[in-house]
């Protein structure tokens, strides 16, 4: 498909970003990625295991991959600040996907939080991607902050629920046409992903969905197709709902 | 010995020892991973000039799963 997604310096031909976690094993998650077209994968910053058990998880990554670092399991924005100038250091990327949760139950994102420190990566050079809650206030209040993309949830992190909000992500794409709206979290199925990006989202990251699924290799290039078909339709434009029939065949010279 | 918290945990080194020995000593993989002393970040190219002190709050990351 020629029709690539920018990313601040970065071109992607694929609009599907995906994570590294829950994967059963290392060839499971290595199948799926290169089976999903992704160009990016996301990986969570955790303390170093003292006992020497440590293995590197990112040399199981293709190199080819960029790497998207997240602030994964910070409940406020310092925490996610340190997370994100580790992650820097470690990696030596601007990149970070920023996560502020504010509840363990439901894992919905604290948005003054995730504002706030959105404001303060952005002035220390981070290309900050921020996880949200669907709301186009908050969308225009990080894109002011200068995130170069947002990233609203579908549903809940791995509850695979499908988008719940349809009428929020169209208008958010509705009222902010140039911005990059990737849509995070809530995907179950490939149909919830053509959803998305028939609303008009510009990639969709997920996890969960693939990893957990029984075959993830294939699921992965069945997201791969989904995204791919959602785009193309977004971009020729859905027909009208009706609530009546529209006949198909002509009515006139039917035979009588 | 000086003892300070290393991610969350009690631990001990003798004293004088900068990060770079650190790592060592606990055998921690030395790259792609990142030093915070305190709250902040310690550059690698400072690792050697920076030592434990007793009480100090030590975290060190890598990378895992996720999502």
């Amino acid at each position: 498909m020629g029709d690539s997604f920018q990313l601040a310096d970065t071109t992607f031909s694929s609009r599907l970003i995906i994570g590294t976690g829950k994967y059963r094993s290392y060839d499971e998650m290595k199948a799926a990625h290169t089976a999903s077209g992704a160009e990016m994968v996301t990986v969570a910053v955790n303390r170093v295991p003292l006992d020497g058990s440590s293995e590197s998880f990112l040399d199981h990554l293709d190199p080819k991959m960029k790497i998207l670092p997240n602030t994964a399991g910070c409940y406020d924005a310092d925490h996610a600040l340190r997370t994100a100038r580790l992650a820097r250091e470690a990696l030596d990327t601007e990149w970070i996907k920023l996560e502020v949760i504010g509840d363990p139950v439901t894992l919905l994102p604290d948005n003054e939080q995730t504002l706030e420190a959105a404001r303060v990566l952005v002035k220390e050079g981070f290309i900050v991607l921020p996880y949200f809650s669907d709301d186009l206030i908050m969308a225009k209040k990080l894109l002011d902050a200068g995130c170069p993309a947002v990233m609203p949830l579908a549903a809940p992190i791995g509850s695979g629920m499908g988008v719940q909000n349809p009428s929020n992500l169209r208008i958010m794409r509705e009222q902010l046409p140039d911005a990059t709206i990737i849509v995070d979290a809530g995907v179950g199925v490939p149909s919830d992903a053509a959803i998305a990006m028939e609303l008009g989202a510009d990639a969709i990251l997920m996890n969960t969905a693939i990893a957990e699924s029984r075959d993830p290799a294939q699921m992965a290039t069945a997201m791969n197709l989904a995204v791919q078909a959602g785009r193309l339709a977004y971009l020729s434009g859905r027909m009208p709902k009706r609530l009546y029939a529209s006949a198909s065949s002509p009515i006139e010279g039917a035979i009588k | 010995m000086v003892s300070f918290q290393f991610n969350g945990e009690v631990r001990e080194v003798p004293e004088k020892t900068d990060l770079t020995r650190m790592i060592e000593l606990f055998t921690l993989p030395p790259k792609r991973v990142a030093i915070e002393v305190n709250g902040e970040v310690v550059r690698r190219a400072q690792w050697s000039f920076v030592f434990v002190n007793p009480q100090d709050k030590i975290e060190v990351v890598h990378f895992v799963g996720g999502g």
